[in-house]
């Protein structure tokens, strides 16, 4: 029983964590997950890629999306179902709650908090500092599309198949959105469709 | 003390609809508490609102959840800001909740795994958008490319913890900045 009260605590202290640490809206809290979820094994990486799509077609942020997604998976596994809604919790009252406590401390201070020159300092470090930390995310979630086993040299072990129609499929999705500007559900639903047909005709080829 | 409480219920209600209706996070909320709290309500004047969204940006945490957090303190104070936070996560903690009970089972089918690998080559396009999106937006200049090759490199190919690479990066540019700006005065005297 400590042991999994403990598994609880990590399951919270991470995402308090990962709350504190996160600056900047949208995808910037994506490396931050991929470090801690990899590292404890608490979800596969193509779980996470996979999540991202079911965030983007689901509303609300994507920070509680994902915190209680997390916190759900590895609860259940903890304790089963009652252990999921719990892990939900903890998770996303973990990510909640740095936010919370800052913004009210924030709150009464806010002007000088504006104009203060240590908080613009960091910022001019943090906002380039984030760019590079998505793009080694984006770079992360590519070797996941391309090489669901895990990236290795050795070519014998490369399923051509699936990496030639996810590169046709990112390729579609890259002029779809920022050519024709479709929405992200659109997108998703287009490249589930062609997810589907390839998936049939791999078969028929094999 | 009756308005206070009746504020912080019209504001769990108000972030309750914008958590359930808002799909892709921050930013996308933002016009819409702009509406609700600027134009339906009339709590806060315009400036103030786009106050509090530049410090949503530059406190951590995501910003939906900071902006809820301030707003609902500037309208009500505590209780404001936990109704709006409590609001605006509500709708995200029970519709995933709900989803994380079948993915599992659900991704078992065949199909779904054929359509998730579409999917997922999909969300890299996604995301290499949203990447693009925030570069456009970020000030450039040689000390910003350096930070982000550093922080690139860092991230993807070693062990290093990626807190400390933004605590350190952090520091860096308030040094650079304390350097800027101290060099900024001598060519002004000069």
């Amino acid at each position: 029983m400590p042991e999994i009260i403990f598994e609880f605590l990590k399951l919270f202290f991470t995402f308090f964590r990962i709350g504190l640490f996160t600056f900047g809206g949208g995808y910037a809290m994506l490396p931050l997950i991929q470090d801690a979820v990899l590292e404890y094994g608490w979800l596969s990486e193509e779980a996470i890629v996979n999540f991202i799509a079911v965030s983007e077609s689901t509303p609300g942020p994507f920070a509680i999306n994902i915190a209680t997604y997390v916190g759900m998976e590895r609860g259940r596994d903890l304790l089963s179902l009652p252990g999921g809604f719990l892990g939900a919790a903890v998770a996303t009252l973990g990510v909640v709650l740095p936010s919370f406590i800052v913004i009210l401390i924030v709150a009464k201070v806010y002007k000088k908090f504006q104009e203060s020159k240590i908080v613009m300092g960091c910022m001019t470090g943090l906002r380039p500092t984030v760019i590079g930390l998505i793009a080694a995310a984006v770079l992360n979630i590519g070797s996941t599309v391309f090489f669901p086993e895990g990236f290795s040299l050795s070519i014998a072990s490369w399923d051509f198949y699936t990496m030639a129609v996810s590169l046709v499929i990112a390729v579609i999705g890259l002029i779809l959105i920022f050519k024709k500007k479709i929405h992200p559900i659109i997108l998703i639903v287009v490249s589930a469709t062609l997810g589907i047909g390839a998936g049939f005709l791999g078969e028929l080829i094999k | 003390m009756k308005e206070k409480l009746k504020n912080a219920l019209i504001l769990f209600v108000t972030f309750l609809k914008i958590g359930a209706f808002t799909f892709g996070g921050g930013y996308a909320m933002i016009p819409i508490i702009e509406k609700e709290i600027c134009d339906k309500h009339k709590w806060l004047k315009g400036e103030e609102i786009l106050d509090i969204f530049a410090i949503a940006e530059s406190t951590p945490g995501p910003i939906a959840i900071n902006s809820a957090t301030f707003v609902g303190y500037k309208v009500a104070g505590f209780l404001g800001a936990f109704c709006a936070t409590f609001g605006v996560v509500l709708p995200s903690f029970v519709i995933i909740s709900l989803i994380s009970l079948v993915l599992k089972e659900f991704s078992e089918y065949k199909v779904v795994k054929y359509a998730f690998m579409g999917i997922r080559a999909g969300v890299l396009a996604l995301v290499i958008k949203a990447l693009v999106s925030m570069y456009k937006k970020c000030p450039k200049g040689v000390f910003g490319y350096i930070l982000m090759g550093v922080a690139f490199v860092i991230s993807a190919f070693t062990n290093v913890n990626i807190i400390f690479v933004i605590i350190g990066c952090a520091l860096v540019g308030l040094i650079y900045s304390v350097i800027m700006r101290k060099r900024g005065k001598e060519v002004c005297r000069k």
